[in-house]
C-alpha cells in the first residue's frame, strides 16, 4: 500500500557520527524512555489524536453502547430510560429481511464492480503507460468523474437512464421495461456500473503508478526471451500491480457497504422494493427516519466488524501471495 | 552507489515520459491500439459531462439522439434561473465554501503536523496513533453516522451549524496518510544537520520538510477539497435549514422532492449539477499535473 502512493527512493546513509542522537546523556536517556526520542511529536500529534478520540473512538464506543440498549430520540431535555436489552437489537437486525436484501444487493454490487474495475482500469492504465499523444488529456478525463460530486453525476445518470432517456432511445426495443433504475433486476447493476464509472479514474491512477514502478528491465528481459504480450502481462505486469488489485477489492467492499447517495437519489430510496438498498441506506432509514437508532447502531457495529474482518482477510491473502 | 544513481535516473526518465510530449513509438501499430482504447475511454468518461451541459441548456428536454447536439431553437438559460430560484445558488455555494474551507484549514495545519510526527519523530504513542489512523481509514465514516448524529446534534446541539458540519471531517485522514508517506521519503539525515544547528522541530518542519514535499501538500489539498465539497450524507443529516445547506445537499433535496413540479425538471437538475461539478473539475484540470506520484529522489539529489 505504501509503495503504491509513492516510490521510496534509496539514499546512501550518511556517516554515523553526524547523527545528533548518537550519544545521549543520562537525563536525555530518561526522557527518551518516558516520551520517546522526540517528545515534541506528542505535541504535534495531539490535535489529531484528540480528533480521533472525540470523533472516531468515542462514537465507535457509543455505537456499541447504543446497540445494547433500547434507545430512541426523545424531545430535547427530556430524560428517558434506556434499558439494557442485551442482544435484542442484533437479533432484530439479523432476522430483518430488509437487511438480508441489502447484503444480497452488496454481493451483486461486488460481483459486477470488482472485476469490471480491475479489468478496465488495468487496461486503460497499461494503455496510458507509454509515450502517447494527449496523455495528460486522457488522464484528466478519466479522473473527472471521480472528483465530481455524486449528486451532480447522479443528476446526469437520472437523465440518461430515465424511461424515455437517451440510453433507452439508443437501445430501442432492447431497453428493459420497466427502465433501468426502477427495474427490480437492473437497479443494483445500474448502481454498480455507475459507481465503476465514477471511481475508475482513481484506480487507473493507482495502477499507472504501480506500472511505472515495475522495472523496465523486467519487460526487456521478457522481450529478449521472446515472451508474448499475454505472457508479459501475466508474468510481469499482474504480479507488479498486485497490491493495487488488493486495494481495489478492499475499497470495493467498503464502498458497497457505504453506498448512500446512490440508493437515495439514483434509485429513489433503495428502490424498487429495497432491491438497491445498501446497509448505510438502512442505517439512515431505520435510525433517523424511523427513530430506531438502537437497531441502526447494531447494524453499524456489525458492518464495522465485517469491514475489518474482510479487510484483514484480503490483507492476509495478499501477504501470503507476496 | 552507481546502482542507486542509475535507479534514480530511471525514475527521472519515467517522470519525463509522463509529460505530454508526443514521441515516436518504435512500433506504430501498438500505439494505434492504445490510442483507440484511450479515446473510447475518454468518450465514455466525458459524455455525461457534455450531456450535462447540453441538457442544462434545453428549453424542453430532448432525449433523442438529436438532443445530444445543441439545437439552436431549443437553447435557453432559463434552467439556471429556475435552479437559482429554487435553491439560492449563491447562498448554497457560500455554505459549501465555508464547509470546505474549514476542512482544508484543519487538514492543512493539524494534518501536516500529525503526518510529520508520524513519519519523522519518535515519540511515545506514535504506534498507537498510526494504528488508529489506519483503523480510521478502514472504518467508513458512514457507519458511524448514528453515534455522530447523537453526539453532534443531540448532545452538543450543533445541528444546522457549520461547526457541526465540519467537525467529523476536520482532519482528513487520507491527507495525513499522504503527508506521512511523503515525509517518510525525506531522508532523516537531511534534518539532522538542521537540528545540530539548533533549529527547533517546527522550524525543521516548515523550512526543510515542507518545501520538499510541496507537491504532496497540493495533492493532499486537492483530495481534501473534493471530500466536503462533494459530501452529501453528513450535511444532509444535520442541516434541515435550507439557508445553511451546501450546494450538494440543496441540489440532492431538489432532485428528491421539487423536481416533479418544475417545467423541465431535468434541465434544472442539469443546470444545478453543472454548477456543483464545475469548481472541482476546473481545479483538477488546472492542477492535473500534481496528480502524478512525485519522485522526491531527484529533488533531494538536485
Amino acid at each position: 500500500m505504501t509503495s503504491v502512493t509513492a516510490p521510496r527512493p534509496k539514499f546512501p546513509p550518511l556517516e554515523g557520527e553526524l547523527r545528533p542522537d548518537a550519544r545521549p546523556s543520562g537525563r536525555q536517556r530518561l526522557t527518551r524512555a518516558a516520551f520517546g526520542r522526540n517528545p515534541i511529536g506528542m505535541l504535534f500529534g495531539a490535535p489529531y489524536a484528540l480528533f480521533i478520540a472525540l470523533l472516531f473512538a468515542y462514537p465507535l464506543f457509543l455505537a456499541v453502547w447504543i446497540s445494547f440498549h433500547s434507545y430512541f430520540f426523545a424531545a430535547p431535555g427530556v430524560s428517558v430510560p434506556r434499558p439494557f436489552v442485551g442482544l435484542a437489537n442484533y437479533t432484530a437486525v439479523l432476522t430483518d429481511p430488509a437487511v438480508r436484501q441489502a447484503f444480497v444487493n452488496i454481493a451483486i454490487f461486488l460481483v459486477i464492480n470488482v472485476p469490471l474495475t480491475v479489468i478496465l482500469s488495468l487496461l486503460l492504465a497499461t494503455a496510458l503507460n507509454a509515450a502517447i499523444p494527449f496523455r495528460a488529456f486522457f488522464r484528466t478525463s478519466y479522473y473527472v468523474p471521480y472528483v465530481t460530486a455524486s449528486v451532480a453525476t447522479i443528476g446526469v445518470f437520472l437523465f440518461i437512464l430515465s424511461p424515455g432517456g437517451i440510453f433507452n432511445h439508443v437501445l430501442g426495443p432492447l431497453a428493459p421495461v420497466p427502465s433501468w433504475l426502477v427495474n427490480q433486476n437492473w437497479a443494483m447493476p445500474s448502481v454498480a456500473i455507475y459507481v465503476t464509472w465514477k471511481s475508475l479514474g482513481f484506480f487507473i491512477l493507482l495502477y499507472l503508478a504501480a506500472l511505472q514502478n515495475v522495472p523496465e528491465e523486467l519487460y526487456e528481459a521478457a522481450k529478449v526471451d521472446g515472451a508474448s504480450w499475454w505472457h508479459r502481462l501475466r508474468a510481469v505486469t499482474i504480479p507488479g500491480v498486485r497490491q493495487v488489485t488488493t486495494l481495489v477489492s478492499l475499497l470495493a467492499i467498503i464502498t458497497g457497504a457505504n453506498l448512500f447517495t446512490e440508493p437515495y437519489l439514483l434509485t429513489a430510496g433503495g428502490g424498487p422494493d429495497g432491491k438497491s438498498a445498501s446497509p448505510v441506506w438502512l442505517i439512515y432509514q431505520s435510525g433517523i427516519e424511523q427513530n430506531h437508532p438502537d437497531f441502526a447502531s447494531a447494524l453499524g457495529v456489525l458492518l464495522v466488524i465485517l469491514v475489518l474482518l474482510i479487510s484483514a482477510g484480503v490483507w492476509l491473502l495478499q501477504r501470503r501471495q507476496a | 552507489m552507481t546502482q542507486t544513481a542509475s535507479a534514480a535516473e530511471a525514475g527521472a526518465t519515467s517522470t519525463a515520459a509522463s509529460d505530454d510530449v508526443p514521441t515516436i513509438e518504435p512500433r506504430a501499430s501498438r500505439s494505434w491500439w492504445r490510442l483507440i482504447l484511450l479515446l473510447i475511454g475518454a468518450a465514455v468518461f466525458l459524455f455525461p459531462f457534455y450531456y450535462m451541459i447540453v441538457g442544462s441548456l434545453q428549453k424542453t428536454a430532448n432525449t433523442t439522439l438529436s438532443g445530444t447536439l445543441p439545437q439552436p431553437g431549443n437553447i435557453t438559460l432559463h434552467n439556471y434561473g429556475q435552479i437559482n430560484a429554487a435553491l439560492g445558488l449563491g447562498r448554497a455555494i457560500i455554505n459549501s465554501g465555508i464547509f470546505t474551507g474549514g476542512v482544508l484549514l484543519g487538514t492543512l495545519v493539524l494534518g501536516i503536523l500529525a503526518g510529520y510526527a508520524l513519519a519523522q519523530l519518535r515519540f511515545r504513542g506514535r504506534g498507537l496513533l498510526f494504528a488508529f489512523m489506519l483503523l480510521l481509514l478502514m472504518v467508513p465514516f458512514q457507519l458511524l453516522i448514528i453515534p455522530l448524529y447523537v453526539i453532534i446534534v443531540r448532545n452538543y446541539g450543533l445541528g444546522n451549524n457549520y461547526l457541526g458540519m465540519i467537525a467529523p471531517f476536520a482532519i482528513n485522514s487520507t491527507a495525513v496518510f499522504i503527508f506521512r508517506q511523503y515525509f517518510l521519503q525525506v531522508p532523516k539525515e537531511l534534518f539532522d544537520s538542521a537540528r545540530i544547528d539548533g533549529a527547533n522541530e517546527l522550524r525543521v518542519l516548515t523550512r526543510i520538510a515542507l518545501p520538499l514535499v510541496r507537491p504532496a501538500v497540493l495533492t493532499a489539498m486537492l483530495l481534501t477539497f473534493i471530500g466536503p465539497w462533494n459530501e452529501f450524507l453528513w450535511p444532509f443529516l444535520i442541516t434541515k435549514e435550507q439557508g445553511l445547506q451546501p450546494l450538494a445537499v440543496a441540489l440532492g433535496n431538489y432532485i428528491e422532492t421539487v423536481s416533479g413540479v418544475a417545467t423541465n425538471p431535468y434541465g434544472a437538475i442539469m443546470a444545478g449539477s453543472f454548477v456543483l461539478a464545475l469548481p472541482a473539475v476546473v481545479l483538477f484540470v488546472i492542477f492535473q499535473r500534481h496528480f502524478v506520484t512525485v519522485n522526491i529522489g531527484s529533488a533531494v539529489k538536485g
